[in-house]
């Protein structure tokens, strides 16, 4: 930063490269899939919370992307923050940090509407809206992704990952998985 | 704010969460029946992972040495936990009361340290207490069911509250810091969530039809938040640090 507020004073650069838009850094984060639910990126996760981008007066750009997990203790944060850290450095910044903090509090609600499109057609149930505390209704209102039913009810809140709910579907007697609302 | 009060906070909980964690993960492979052993499995995820993250605190911003250092090469000693989330996981019965009676008091624990003056465990807190949720929603929905079953699934779930209840009364053992803790907005205290953790548990053990077990002061299982542990934290510490300390530098 002191860098910056001295940039006055120091020498003009011949040649001008062209900043890279912070624009192209979320384009490019569209590209870096939950490696645990493979037709979401991270953008539709609603896990990126800020892209900031420096450039020094040699207009060499540092990038610095924050993100939070979905749950404290996600396994696939670290694969997930190296697959972000690759995606946006091939944009051609002298650096890229990729920070994960819990300054933002990430709830299911942040998923965007066409996340949980793509989430049912995947055949996971997506998480109902919470806006607050969730209740005892909210968990029993889901609808089976393979028959739309909402007929069903939840076996087990802990399913193959830590996202994950298990639910079924006494309409179509078919087991299904949920993205748990939190 | 004196560090050495946040310290020894953080160090409680971590240690609390890191070892039930390992317990719940105990379970993985040999639970009553599949849902089970995903559930125990999960939380155990779940607790490791709040683990790493107030260990996290404790490095980047009060200056300790990182998690994995602490977690697996620490001397029992310097361990902060309780009794409760030591003892051996013994039959299914137990392991369902002890993650009753300690889970409702994480998710107590959490709301309480959401609104806390230090920041960075604030937003933690706030992450986690919505984590916990379904802990606690998993415990009751167990424990009522047992209760309800059949004369020896009742039986056996209250005397696992009679076994478990003093060493769960334990989790609230004072530090040395409370009245600075609370002074400074930074937790309310022991006391406080012990008064709002018996009324919670009251309420869902008489709706299963159970009794709250009463307890002697003499026969609460303090000490563990002083370093002073049952005979089970040793051979458990050892066992996780077992691969670690054959080679503490090595490169994962």
């Amino acid at each position: 930063m002191e860098i910056l507020l001295n940039n006055n004073a120091l020498p003009k650069t011949a040649t001008v490269t062209k900043s890279i838009a912070s624009d192209a850094v979320w384009s490019a984060l569209e590209n870096v899939k939950d490696p645990e639910i493979p037709v979401l990126n991270v953008i539709d996760m609603g896990i990126i919370y800020n892209v900031e981008i420096i450039t020094a007066p040699n207009n060499q750009q540092t990038c610095t992307v924050t993100m939070t997990p979905t749950f404290v203790g996600c396994p696939a944060i670290d694969l997930i923050k190296k697959s972000v850290a690759e995606e946006v450095s091939k944009l051609g910044f002298k650096q890229v940090n990729v920070k994960v903090d819990f300054d933002n509090t990430w709830t299911s609600d942040r998923m965007s509407a066409d996340a949980k499109i793509k989430l049912e057609k995947f055949g996971l149930a997506p998480p109902v809206v919470i806006e607050g505390e969730l209740t005892e209704a909210q968990l029993n209102n889901v609808r089976c992704p393979h028959c739309h039913s909402t007929d069903t009810t939840l076996r087990s809140a802990f399913g193959s990952t830590l996202c994950r709910a298990i639910r079924f579907c006494f309409n179509c007697k078919q087991g299904f998985e949920q993205f748990k609302p939190v | 704010m004196n560090n050495n009060a946040l310290k020894d906070m953080l160090y409680k909980m971590a240690d609390d969460a890191l070892i039930i964690g390992h317990r719940n993960s105990e379970w993985t492979g040999i639970g009553p029946m599949l849902e089970e052993d995903l559930a125990f499995s999960s939380m155990a995820q779940d607790k490791i992972g709040h683990a790493q993250a107030l260990y996290q605190i404790l490095h980047e911003v009060l200056g300790e040495p990182e998690p994995d250092k602490v977690a697996f090469l620490r001397e029992e000693k310097l361990f902060k936990c309780c009794q409760l989330v030591e003892l051996p996981i013994g039959e299914y019965d137990f392991s369902l009361v002890r993650h009753f009676l300690f889970d409702h008091a994480e998710a107590i624990r959490y709301e309480m340290l959401a609104t806390s003056s230090f920041q960075p465990l604030a937003q933690l807190a706030k992450k986690i207490k919505g984590e916990i949720k379904y802990h606690t929603m998993h415990a009751d929905t167990f424990l009522k069911q047992l209760a309800a079953g059949n004369e020896e699934s009742h039986a056996r779930m209250q005397s696992a509250l009679n076994y478990a209840m003093p060493y769960a009364l334990g989790i609230f053992e004072n530090g040395g810091f409370e009245s600075e803790l609370s002074s400074q907005q930074v937790f309310a205290g022991e006391d406080a969530l012990k008064t709002k953790w018996l009324e919670k548990i009251t309420t869902v053990i008489e709706s299963a039809g159970l009794q709250l077990p009463k307890v002697a002061d003499d026969k609460i299982a303090f000490g563990g938040r002083k370093g002073f542990h049952s005979e089970y934290l040793k051979p458990l510490l050892e066992e996780m640090g077992e691969v670690v300390r054959l080679d503490p530098e090595a490169e994962w």
